[in-house]
């Protein structure tokens, strides 16, 4: 049919033909196609040090490393362009960036351990190839998330089936048979498929995110309003607060029980961040605190990876060599590296154990120094900002949480993660977004970036105003259509 | 909802400058602490892939020197003529640590001593791989070589110090059984973990420098100090001490009889020249206890004896005279028993006084450090302690151990060099009738212008066993080592 379809709710409303050319805001993909190339000249110039000084010799690798990298982040940028051009200019760039560190220090780890004979004479299985692989799966979704979902606000109406769909693959690796689940290093968080693996946990995160922000949204009046005043805290009606507090429990207590315990810890944060935002109440926050500190001690006394992670924190010394190993690795490693690290290439990642996943930052930390790591903080804090500011300045409340959430989700990550490494919190394994290697990891993390853009770009996409009404042909030209009387 | 969303905003930022805060802790004010930790095998693996100095000998002969390789430890330590030299090499292991030279001499030969200062920032600049240091030994390898030789091609268990009189200079210090500490420096764990275990299970020591890091009773070498005190009380050679053949403990029903229960002079008395050249037992016995154990403690200070914390760098465990608390005692402390108990090394120092005229000389294994080029950056120069006799006490001790020398039997006599010396047979153990006795030999040569001075112990006796005695056992040893240095030059 040539006729436009009237704007069914949320459907972008074809370009703002409707308003005049002189007051259309900036784009600024010039910016982010600026700042891109700024993060390309970086990745690719820490790329040459650390072959430098690993090999002592440039190859053919660094080619078509540098390669991949400059073609994914152009297909990033030309999706942006095209599907949300109003984007916040930032985020792209940011994301880049920590994207390609994540590339060349997991490229240099392979350098590092690619001498390395394991007990069992396996050899080390180099990660950066498979790594590009999977962030150019994570941008053929970032790509169709930001094709499809035209407009976030559709995601509002889905609400109950992603959060069923998000309990769903929270449960899946654990009650399906080990052979399409199996166990690694203690949780059973995992599905393989031949080479690949995925962690639907990470997803899963994502998916309840919108359903809790969905949920919050429809029923915000609630918390204000209805039920009984308890101890200053307006409780709503438990068959309001129910299905929340049913999914946020299933969700941590599967999550404990997996032993993914800085995935519970995040997602419980997450939960306490949009049930504030949605209510405004501190209270919520304050009680949210209150039972993490009973969950905590409970877990505390019924799990035993719980209190080995709780005894490594308080005196990693204990058992140097077996348990307390790995946090004392990425400490030596830390502090080795001091203020300016030891180098790209010039540090010791194969002493730290798992360095390209959850100890990524510690391996940064000790080859960049504090500067570099500081560095790579503000570059998440930037991120996690910029996605607030687009949280801020979006015009629907559903917009507002999930934004609030998304850029909450990417600190508290890092928070925990980093934390974990550097003896700030007791280490709980998580990865860093788009630095760690790990195919869910980057997959899950592309589509909360592409939701942030997409949510950026209606923040800033000029207002449209009600479109005219399309003409109706005038009632002479109409068709006369025949119509059978009813009997 | 955009104030929750600001105060979220400041949340965020409150949890990065907690990390940030955490981190400086960790990266900037924690850093050196963690960097240090023995268990922080960075440093090491740091040390390992930088071109460590040479231990080379006095005229040049490397001992431990390096080889590259194209694992990821880069440059592999290797011994020449490992066995011979480890007990001045020490080992250098990546699992294990260091031990001797390697371990005392560690920041020079690594590199990171302040002496290697302005090299090490010309290589900053210059941007060339650092080196450690090297270092010259006072050691001649071919009187190791001999030394060494000497006690390991009969099986024997013990050690052979040689020191330059004037200077201190040690020449030798071999330790039998020995090590090789190849294995411990291999890059292959599995290798050097077979190693370490089998050596440390070995009950034969095989790691234990002999020469430094154990004590013995002295024996009859110890009359020396005796005599240096009696000598320094106003004693002559000529002096007469008591010449019986046994003499009983005051207080007790022990006897103490000569060796074989031998006469000295005329049963009765004999001259100190005559008690020192048959080594009579009654007679130092007597004169310890006429001394007092206050003078023949301060004698032996003198030599050297009861000096904590000695470092030649390697670290000198104390030898010492014990409580002598009683009359027994001092007796049997006059002729090197009971609780007396030195290291070769300090007997070789006491040999070393008496050649240099009196005068002691702090015993050193490092003549020169030099750069990674070798070009030298300090040598050491000799350091005299104390004087411990008086040149004409000295020259009178000497001519008695000429006569001693003259008096003992065993073979290796060398002709046409004098030698001055003192044997001694240890007895130790809780039988001491049934445990094979120490066999010690010390000496100096040639006697009127000595150029060495050594000290010779086997233990329990070598092959000899009950039988020993030092002039059977260690003296043939001590003179094919005198001669292998005077004949060498």
């Amino acid at each position: 049919m040539g006729s436009p379809v009237p704007g069914a709710e949320g459907t972008p409303l074809a370009a703002a033909s409707s308003t005049s050319p002189g007051l259309k805001p900036p784009t600024r993909r010039g910016t982010e196609l600026f700042m891109l190339g700024f993060a390309a000249v970086l990745v690719t110039g820490a790329l040459i040090l650390v072959e430098a000084n690993q090999e002592k010799e440039l190859t053919m690798r660094i080619v078509w490393l540098g390669l991949a990298y400059l073609g994914l982040l152009t297909v990033a940028h030309l999706a942006v362009r095209r599907w949300a051009p109003y984007a916040d200019p930032v985020i792209l760039p940011c994301v880049a960036l920590l994207n390609g560190l994540g590339l060349v220090m997991i490229h240099r780890i392979d350098l590092a351990m690619a001498d390395v004979k394991f007990p069992n004479g396996e050899l080390w299985d180099p990660a950066a190839g498979k790594q590009v692989l999977w962030t150019a799966i994570a941008l053929v979704l970032f790509c169709t998330v930001l094709k499809v979902l035209s407009d976030h606000r559709t995601l509002a109406r889905y609400g109950y089936t992603f959060g069923f769909l998000g309990l769903i693959a929270l449960v899946l690796p654990g009650v399906l048979p080990s052979f399409i689940a199996p166990e690694i290093n203690g949780a059973k968080i995992w599905l393989s498929f031949g080479a690949f693996s995925i962690q639907p946990g990470e997803f899963a995160k994502i998916l309840l995110m919108v359903f809790f922000a969905a949920f919050l949204v429809s029923k915000r009046d609630l918390f204000t309003i209805a039920g009984r005043r308890v101890l200053g805290l307006d409780l709503p009606r438990a068959r309001d607060l129910g299905p929340l507090i049913a999914a946020w429990a299933v969700g941590v207590s599967i999550m404990v029980l997996q032993k993914d315990l800085g995935s519970s810890l995040l997602f419980f944060g997450i939960v306490l961040v949009l049930l504030y935002v949605a209510t405004e109440r501190a209270a919520w926050v304050v009680l949210g605190v209150v039972m993490f500190c009973v969950g905590a001690f409970v877990a505390w006394k019924l799990f035993g990876h719980v209190q080995v992670r709780v005894d490594n924190w308080l005196d990693p010394f204990a058992d140097p060599y077996g348990k307390g190993h790995q946090i004392l690795q990425s400490l030596f490693g830390l502090g080795t590296g001091g203020l300016f690290g030891a180098g790209l290439g010039g540090g010791r990642p194969d002493e730290i154990p798992e360095a390209n996943t959850d100890f990524i930052t510690a391996v940064i930390g000790e080859e960049l120094g504090f500067v570099g790591l500081a560095a790579v903080l503000l570059i998440y804090t930037v991120l996690a900002l910029r996605g607030l500011r687009t949280a801020l300045a979006v015009r629907d409340t559903f917009g507002k949480l999930l934004g609030g959430g998304l850029a909450f989700a990417v600190a508290f990550q890092i928070f925990i993660i980093v934390g974990g490494v550097t003896k700030l919190i007791p280490m709980t394994g998580i990865t860093a977004p788009f630095l760690s290697k790990g195919g869910s990891s980057l997959l899950a993390n592309y589509i909360l970036v592409a939701l942030l853009l997409r949510i950026s770009d209606a923040a800033r996409a000029p207002k449209t105003t009600p479109k005219p009404r399309p003409q109706q042909p005038a009632i002479a030209d109409q068709f006369t259509v025949m119509v059978e009387r009813p009997k | 909802m955009n104030t929750p969303l600001r105060r979220v905003g400041l949340a965020m930022m409150a949890l990065m400058v907690l990390l940030l805060g955490n981190a400086t802790y960790v990266q900037v004010i924690k850093a050196d602490d963690y960097r240090k930790n023995p268990l922080n095998s960075r440093v090491i693996l740091d040390q390992y892939s930088r071109e460590r100095g040479q231990i080379i000998a006095s005229d040049g002969t490397p001992l431990a020197a390096v080889q590259r390789t194209d694992d990821r430890l880069e440059y592999l330590r290797t011994y020449a003529n490992g066995p011979v030299y480890a007990p001045v090499t020490g080992y250098f292991s990546l699992i294990y640590g260091t031990g001797g030279l390697e371990r005392a001499e560690d920041d020079l030969l690594n590199g990171s001593d302040d002496r290697l200062f302005a090299r090490r920032l010309s290589d900053l600049i210059t941007g060339r791989d650092p080196k450690g240091g090297n270092i010259q030994l006072t050691i001649d390898a071919k009187l190791q070589q001999t030394a060494y030789e000497q006690l390991s091609s009969q099986g024997l268990t013990g050690t052979v110090v040689a020191i330059k009189p004037q200077t201190g200079e040690i020449l030798a210090m071999a330790s039998t059984p020995s090590y090789d500490p190849n294995e411990l420096a291999s890059h292959d764990g599995d290798v050097q973990e077979e190693a370490w275990l089998r050596l440390n299970e070995d009950e034969s020591e095989p790691m234990l420098n002999r020469a430094v890091r154990q004590t013995y009773p002295p024996g009859s070498t110890f009359k020396l100090v005796v005599t240096a005190a009696a000598l320094a009380e106003g004693k002559t050679k000529e002096s007469e001490v008591d010449g019986r053949p046994s003499i009983t403990l005051p207080g007790t029903n022990t006897q103490l009889p000569n060796f074989n229960d031998t006469i000295c002079g005329n049963g009765v008395t004999a001259t100190l020249q005559e008690a020192l050249a048959k080594s009579c037992n009654t007679a130092f016995a007597v004169l310890a206890n006429e001394l007092g154990p206050d003078k023949l403690r301060d004698q032996a200070a003198k030599f050297g004896i009861g000096e904590q914390d000695l470092e030649i760098p390697l670290p000198v465990v104390p030898s010492g005279l014990g409580e002598m608390s009683d009359k027994p005692s001092v007796y049997q402390a006059g002729i090197g028993q009971k609780d007396v108990r030195v290291t070769p090394l300090a007997n070789a120092v006491m040999a070393a006084t008496i050649a240099n005229g009196g005068v002691r000389m702090q015993p050193h294994l490092v003549q020169k450090v030099l750069a990674a080029d070798f070009e030298a950056i300090s040598e050491t120069s000799p350091d005299e302690v104390d004087e411990a006799m008086e040149p004409e006490h000295a020259s009178m001790l000497r001519d008695m151990m000429i006569a001693s020398e003259n008096n003992t039997s065993g073979g290796g006599k060398l002709s046409g060099v004098q030698i001055a010396s003192k044997t001694g047979t240890a007895e130790h153990g809780e039988d001491v009738k049934s445990t094979k006795p120490h066999a010690w030999y010390v000496a100096f040569a040639p006697a009127q212008d000595p150029q060495i001075a050594i000290a010779v112990i086997v233990e329990n006796g070598g092959q000899a066993g009950l039988a020993a005695t030092g002039g059977r056992v260690a003296a043939p040893i001590g003179r094919a080592v005198i001669g292998a240095y005077l004949g060498g030059r």
